[in-house]
């Protein structure tokens, strides 16, 4: 059997002002019909440009320099626009990542199914129209015909992804590239498309190239799978043998850093060394800046003498209890003659957390966990409900005193490292700043020597505190913040999916440097997260939201092997795992 | 080849495109060579035109030193008083510019506070500020310029007018200008007030104004150096607009404006050169400054690349 597309020897470069940048150095790729084949790495492997020169999507200036891209035989590199047109339109489709932009908002779904069928073939208008319905029931989108004329606004997002699936398969194509096609998801949704996209693959008899990041929906539904780093293969074959057998470090690596759902580990395996380090970075030294300094200064000076000798001790006070925590968000703007609706999106909320506990906090997307931190840290005003944190009353939302000692117990670790951190600061400027702004130093020398110090700690090069943030990674960038909430000397510290902007791996030395660090100060940590697998390997305790709403509160364990809500067991059974 | 500014482009984005932008290269170079000229007419001009008493009347209305009957000391000729036409450009542009820039720093500075304080405070300040801005816009820049000055002059007892003038335009086409930095601040503000770099303050329990000035100023300083430039022409062209109505800098130093007022009532008489000569200088001062802008603009905003 011949393949249906045929990668050979691909090599894509980018010119830049730094010079030619190799994104893609000789893949060779083979992907039959009726196959789902699985393109894995992290950002900056070169998945999504695979995809882009196939359908011809490369951004500006980035051009194929050798190889060739082989449809049915025909060689797409070489071709005229014309031909790579019809063929790109009507044999090759493909799904974006996004179904929020992938759709345009001011058209009903079925003008662009419409359009987009009557541009391929020659049809009449209703016949195009009967062709919209039935591909959308085949999507498994229910009550067509009337939604059909909606807008794009009016579905949900996995909805909408199955509208963009049926736009894809509208020229009834024999290849589909469909590019981390779930990412933007909650977990029960991603599901469902993936299980849509594994059945379309079978009865159409149709090749897909699935692109993604994460390894177990890799797992899950394709058939063979290609690791890919820095733009070269690592490794390719049937899923099975690659995932059930590594023959490359590499990916063995990349599998061991993936947090699991079936049991808890004590420490990640760090995979990458790192190798962007070099050794002017690690030269540089502020004297006597250790990361041993910062942590016996973090020690030292935190006033509780109340450190639990043992985790979740429920002997102790709650640090922080939340009792009756109601948020209402007052939809658009009043008015001055109508009355104000709310949406409510926090209801009748109650959560203790103990010294030196990780609870863990977990929902989907719109469940009101980063809503909980946010009235938690004073930057929501809650409707109703009171906090007390270490006994004592803690004034909500704008009733918090700017000098009121919780604001610098309290520390907040943001899910977007890009926008956490302020670009027109150094590292240095932004560590510091709690330090100056809380007064716990006594002269800029010892304030210096603290910032390499907790550079050192969350193990960063001491060079680094004289960069600008976008100088640095993700992950990089996420260790700075990291940084400044502990320099702050906090009791508490709230994390907001720290996470789940960066790769497996960043995120395994991520989540081994909170671990440790929670561990040495005994800090009490609010861990939110809609990664179930995170929450097992971080949290003491689970509390599940929905709607607003508390559903579950529960130890790890027994949340993880036996939960008693309906609504847990389903989250816990619709995420993709690697068990085998 | 690595000369410095190669290298040195490497690391700054915005070098890099304006080495590889000719259309901008150009236009700086003109821009620079206006405002240099400007700066130190003093030394480069060939004469005084301030200076009554070296006045000729009978050097008056000479034509550029090409024609048949220039004189090579008047490069491009002489006005009616006998005045070096090149001379008077020359100081008649620093006038332009220094009302200018004066100007523009006035709007700046009022536009951005207001702005800032609009976004980030948001609420009724907000409300009632940009009212009055959307109050402002409707008027259009001349006449609100026209108005204060106006004012100004009517209050200010009539032996100060002449030294107060200077004073004068700059806040009247300063109060014209602010409108365009305070929407532009106040918009950029309302991104930057919800990215967690400004929470991450807000948590800590920073004071409102440092964390406006201090925090989201320098992140939203792009947009503003744009307007800055853009509306350095704008300021430019209202002097001069002002001048050639004869509300703006007094008669005895005239400033561009004022040139081309005394030229257009020569135009028709043959002695095009007392005309032509400052309105070249002010379109192609203006042009450049504009272009710069535009490149500015598209180089500090990636969604344009």
């Amino acid at each position: 059997m011949t393949a249906l597309l045929n990668i050979e020897n691909l090599s894509v470069k980018f010119p830049t002002r730094f010079g030619e940048f190799t994104a893609l150095d000789s893949i060779d790729l083979a992907v039959y019909k009726g196959e789902i084949h699985g393109l894995v790495g992290e950002s900056g492997a070169g998945k999504s440009t695979i995809g882009a020169a196939v359908i011809g999507l490369l951004q500006s200036p980035g051009y194929i320099s050798a190889g060739r891209v082989l449809f049915n035989g025909d060689d797409l590199v070489g071709m005229d626009d014309d031909t790579y047109h019809q063929i790109r339109g009507d044999r090759i489709s493909m799904i974006f990542q996004d179904p929020q932009t992938s759709l345009n908002p001011l058209l009903t779904i079925a003008t662009q199914l419409i359009e987009t069928i009557r541009q391929h073939s020659n049809v009449s208008r209703s016949d195009a129209r009967q062709k919209a319905i039935s591909l959308l029931k085949e999507t498994g989108l229910t009550d067509v015909e009337t939604r059909i004329d909606e807008y794009p606004h009016q579905f949900s997002g996995g909805m909408r992804q199955r509208v963009v699936i049926a736009l894809a398969l509208c020229t009834d194509p024999e290849l589909i590239i469909a590019d981390e096609p779930t990412t933007a998801l909650d977990v029960s949704v991603q599901k469902q498309i993936l299980a849509l996209i594994k059945s379309l693959c079978a009865e159409r008899n149709i090749g897909i190239v699935l692109i993604t990041h994460d390894i177990g929906v890799i797992n899950e539904i394709t058939d063979h799978v290609t690791v890919l780093r820095s733009g070269r293969v690592i490794e390719t074959g049937p899923t099975a043998d690659v995932l059930g057998n590594p023959a490359e470090e590499y990916t063995r690596a990349l599998m061991a850093a993936v947090p699991r759902l079936d049991k808890r580990l004590d420490r990640f395996r760090n995979i990458v060394s790192d190798d962007e380090l070099n050794s002017d970075d690690t030269d540089w030294h502020i004297q006597d800046a250790s990361a041993a300094y910062a942590s016996q200064w973090l020690l030292s000076n935190n006033s509780s003498q109340q450190r639990p000798s043992a985790k979740s001790d429920n002997n102790h006070d709650p640090i922080l209890s939340v009792s009756g925590l109601e948020v209402t968000f007052n939809s658009g703007q009043p008015g001055w003659f109508g009355k104000e609706r709310g949406f409510k999106a926090l209801t009748n909320i109650n959560i203790d957390v103990f010294p030196g506990e990780v609870l863990g906090v977990v929902g989907e997307s719109g469940s009101g966990k980063s809503t909980l931190a946010k009235a938690i840290v004073g930057l929501v005003n809650p409707s109703a409900g009171s906090m007390m944190f270490k006994g004592d009353d803690l004034p909500p939302g704008r009733h918090r005193s700017r000098k009121h000692q919780a604001r610098r117990q309290i520390q907040m670790v943001f899910q977007d490292p890009y926008s956490s951190l302020n670009n027109r600061q150094t590292v240095e400027d932004i560590i510091s700043e709690p330090i100056n702004f809380y007064n716990l130093s006594t002269n800029k020398t010892d304030t210096r020597k603290l910032v390499a110090s907790v550079l050192n700690l969350v193990e960063m090069p001491q060079r680094a505190m004289l960069k600008y943030p976008h100088q640095f990674s993700g992950g990089q960038r996420q260790r700075i913040a990291v940084a400044r909430a502990l320099v702050a000397q906090p009791e508490f510290l709230i994390c907001d999916e720290p996470t789940s902007a960066l790769d497996v791996s960043i995120q395994a030395q991520l989540l081994n440097l909170l671990k440790d660090l929670q561990q040495t100060f005994g800090l009490s940590i609010l861990f939110i997260s809609h990664n179930l697998a995170v929450i097992r390997q971080m949290a003491d305790r689970v509390v599940v939201l929905k709607n607003g709403q508390l559903i579950e509160t529960a130890g790890t364990e027994q949340f993880f092997n036996s939960p008693s809500d309906q609504y847990s067991q389903q989250l816990l059974r619709e995420t993709p795992s690697l068990t085998f | 080849m690595t000369t410095w500014w190669r290298r040195w482009s490497r690391e700054n984005e915005l070098a890099w495109l304006f080495l590889n932008n000719r259309v901008a290269q150009l236009a700086a170079l003109i821009a620079l060579l206006c405002i240099g000229g400007a700066a130190l007419s003093p030394w480069l001009a060939p004469s005084d035109p301030y200076d009554i008493a070296s006045l000729d009347i009978m050097d008056s209305l000479i034509p550029p030193a090409w024609s048949d009957i220039g004189d090579e000391r008047f490069l491009i000729g002489t006005d009616d008083q006998g005045r070096d036409l090149l001379s008077a450009i020359l100081y008649g542009t620093r006038l332009s510019l220094l009302v200018g820039l004066l100007s523009i720093t006035f709007a700046s500075v009022l536009g951005v506070t207001v702005g800032l304080m609009a976004g980030y405070l948001g609420g009724r300040f907000d409300a009632i500020v940009m009212r009055i801005a959307d109050i402002q816009l409707s008027l259009p820049a001349i006449l609100t310029a026209l108005l204060i000055d106006g004012i100004a002059r009517g209050i200010l007892p009539r032996d100060k007018h002449d030294s107060l003038m200077i004073v004068v335009l700059t806040v009247a086409i300063g109060l014209s200008l602010w409108v365009n930095f305070a929407r532009t601040v106040r918009a950029s503000t309302f991104v930057e007030r919800n990215k967690e770099y400004v929470q991450v303050s807000e948590i800590m329990g920073m004071h409102p104004l440092r964390i406006m000035f201090v925090h989201i100023l320098p992140n939203i300083l792009g947009p503003v150096l744009v307007i800055l430039t853009v509306d350095l022409a704008v300021a430019v062209l209202l002097e001069a607009t002002l001048s050639f109505l004869g509300v703006g800098v007094p008669p005895n130093q005239p400033s561009l404006g004022t040139l081309i007022r005394i030229g257009t009532e020569y135009m028709f008489s043959g002695e095009w050169w007392i005309v032509i000569f400052p309105s070249a200088m002010l379109i192609t001062m203006i042009i450049s400054i504009n272009i710069l802008g535009d490149f500015l603009r598209d180089a500090l905003n990636p969604r344009l690349r």
